[in-house]
């Protein structure tokens, strides 16, 4: 008897040290996302002005410097990547959900795969090596092309997934009504798994707008505002990489003031599309 | 379907499409190819000692890749050290401990640190966390267990350990958010057994922990694919050196870190070619990981990116 009192008191104690431990885990987890938060936002705010987001990069002492061509840069980037990879990556995954269930598509499946956990970096040095190498200069071009590479997997991916949820009988009644199956993709299916899609575009556009690693020897950067898709071009990313830590102070300031700006547009993103989603349809 | 007579609309979309899937498909070939190609004449001038040897230097020039690979996994090892655990319990206290109502805006919560750009982890870390490590934590670590030989010197605060740290930080979200869909996936029945057994929440968690053992096998792995590849936050912690020691406080340089300095600066041919070699190393080994999570369990990276 004595012996069950004492096993008991022990499996007790284990599972209030688990709970414990666990909840303990979670807060720590949660430490760098406030602490990164607010850090940012700290160091960045006193950078920001009128003039900071409107004006070109003008040197340390001049207090009109800004980070207008970066804000450009990024904005030019960031809608490059989604010229080039969403209907790619729609293309490809609308062929994955309606007729990619054989061989062909586990092998496309598997590449994307591969595709999607390519390091960045890498990403950037490919694109560096087809089209910096063969042109003979780095481009704006070259860098839409790295982010654009980067957002077709998962938006391959995510339309797929969004097409099979679509139920097949609203397929059926489209092909019922005499529409042919491209035409039922196009008006029935697609529309149904829209939101879906969007929502994964957006995460995978937000996620290669703060992007620095593909851009540094594709886009490389340039303090003026954008002349042209076949010239280097500024982003936010990698004005910060340019003068983190510049010796001086002033410059040091307007790196802290670009990530201010990057952090609140990515972040926001990220947590506006996560809302929206969870709000849309509450997990069981 | 395509077996009966087809609507030609329908047999351009679907040919159309295929082509489309196959092109974008062929891309990670493409990439193999064409690192493989330019990466050549370095390995040709170099041979094996290109990933073996330790000796790195453009001038002379003698390309040996070993110190950069050592970096790249022995940072890579200490994240996965530290959000392992977590991750796990994490996954728990969201699938079996938390309240109801909490666990979806706790999830988010977690899910929204893969939301902050690399560049902004770099920056806090190197301002933030560097000087805490230097300041406190490797002066109080070594004052009291300075004998291990793993810890090494104080520092500037930037080396392996700071960029194993950020790099946790970093792949949190991605290993807790697999457990969690893993542990989810632990058969309703099987758990309400055990509570109806009289088993407290640990000894179910436990259970689960073991049914789920697949799921979790690839969040970790998955969770080192992405470290291993991480650039510029590790770039901006590391230190940047060539170095190979076993030591948390050391510095040091990644694959990908080298190729983030070096690469834009590199006028010689050989040189270039020598860094992408580096370039195609690390997609070997991020492939050869990310395959290595496949075996194990059917896609279970398709829902997070």
């Amino acid at each position: 008897m004595e012996e069950a009192r004492v096993t008991s008191l022990r499996r007790k104690a284990t599972n209030h040290a688990f709970t414990t431990i666990a909840a303990l885990a979670l807060l720590l987890a949660l430490v760098p996302l406030v602490g990164v938060t607010l850090y940012v936002l700290q160091q960045g705010a006193p950078a920001l002005s009128w003039d900071f987001l409107t004006q070109v990069p003008k040197g340390s002492d001049d207090p009109t410097s800004g980070i207008g061509p970066a804000l450009q840069g990024t904005l030019v980037l960031t809608l490059l990547a989604a010229a080039i990879g969403v209907p790619l990556g729609i293309a490809a995954g609308a062929w994955l959900a309606e007729h990619g269930r054989n061989k062909w598509g586990d092998a496309f499946r598997l590449l994307l795969d591969s595709m999607a956990a390519t390091p960045s970096i890498v990403m950037g040095l490919f694109v560096f090596a087809v089209v910096v190498i063969s042109t003979g200069h780095f481009s704006a071009m070259a860098g839409g092309l790295a982010l654009g590479l980067m957002v077709v997997p998962v938006v391959a991916r995510t339309t797929e997934v969004a097409l099979r949820a679509v139920p097949d009988p609203l397929r059926e009644a489209g092909i019922a009504l005499g529409a042919t199956h491209a035409r039922t993709l196009v008006k029935v299916t697609l529309p149904a798994a829209g939101s879906g899609i969007v929502t994964g575009a957006i995460l995978a556009l937000a996620r290669v707008a703060g992007e620095t690693a593909p851009l540094l020897f594709t886009a490389l950067y340039s303090a003026y505002w954008m002349r042209g898709f076949d010239k280097p071009i500024a982003a936010l990313s990698t004005f910060i990489y340019q003068f983190y830590r510049d010796p001086t102070p002033a410059l040091r300031q307007q790196a802290w003031g670009a990530a201010f700006v990057l952090f609140v547009a990515v972040f926001g993103a990220n947590v506006l599309v996560r809302i929206l989603t969870h709000a849309r349809s509450r997990q069981p | 379907m395509a077996k009966r007579s087809e609507h030609p609309t329908d047999r351009a979309t679907r040919l159309g499409l295929g082509l489309v899937a196959a092109a974008v498909a062929m891309t990670v070939l493409a990439i193999a190819y064409v690192l493989g190609s330019h990466a050549w004449d370095a390995f040709r001038f170099a041979g094996t000692s290109l990933a073996t040897g330790s000796d790195w230097d453009p001038v002379e020039p003698s390309f040996g890749a070993w110190p950069f690979i050592f970096g790249t996994l022995f940072s890579s090892a200490i994240a996965i050290a530290l959000a392992v655990p977590i991750g796990f319990l994490v996954a728990l206290f969201l699938t079996e401990l938390a309240p109801r109502w909490l666990r979806s805006p706790l999830g988010i919560l977690v899910e929204l640190l893969a939301g902050v750009p690399s560049i902004v982890f770099g920056m806090w870390g190197f301002f933030y966390l560097a000087p805490k490590m230097h300041e406190t934590f490797e002066p109080w670590v070594l004052a009291h267990a300075g004998w291990i030989p793993i810890f090494g010197e104080v520092t500037p605060g930037v080396g392996f350990l700071l960029a194993g740290l950020v790099l946790a930080i970093m792949i949190l979200p991605t290993i807790t958010a697999i457990s969690r869909d893993a542990l989810l996936g632990v058969p309703r029945l099987e758990r309400e057994a055990a509570y109806a057994l009289g088993a407290t929440r640990w000894e179910v968690a436990r259970t689960s922990l073991r049914s789920a053992k697949a799921g979790l096998f690839a969040a970790a792995t998955l969770g080192l694919g992405r470290a291993l590849g991480e650039t510029i936050a590790v770039t901006l912690v590391i230190g940047n050196v060539a170095h190979s020691k076993l030591r948390l406080f050391d510095q040091g340089a990644t694959l990908a870190s080298t190729l983030a300095n070096q690469v834009g600066e590199a006028s010689d041919p050989l040189m270039l070619s020598a860094l992408i070699a580096l370039g195609f190393i690390l997609f070997l080994l991020t492939l050869v990981v990310n395959l290595g999570a496949r075996l194990v369990i059917e896609r279970p990276w398709r829902k997070h990116a």
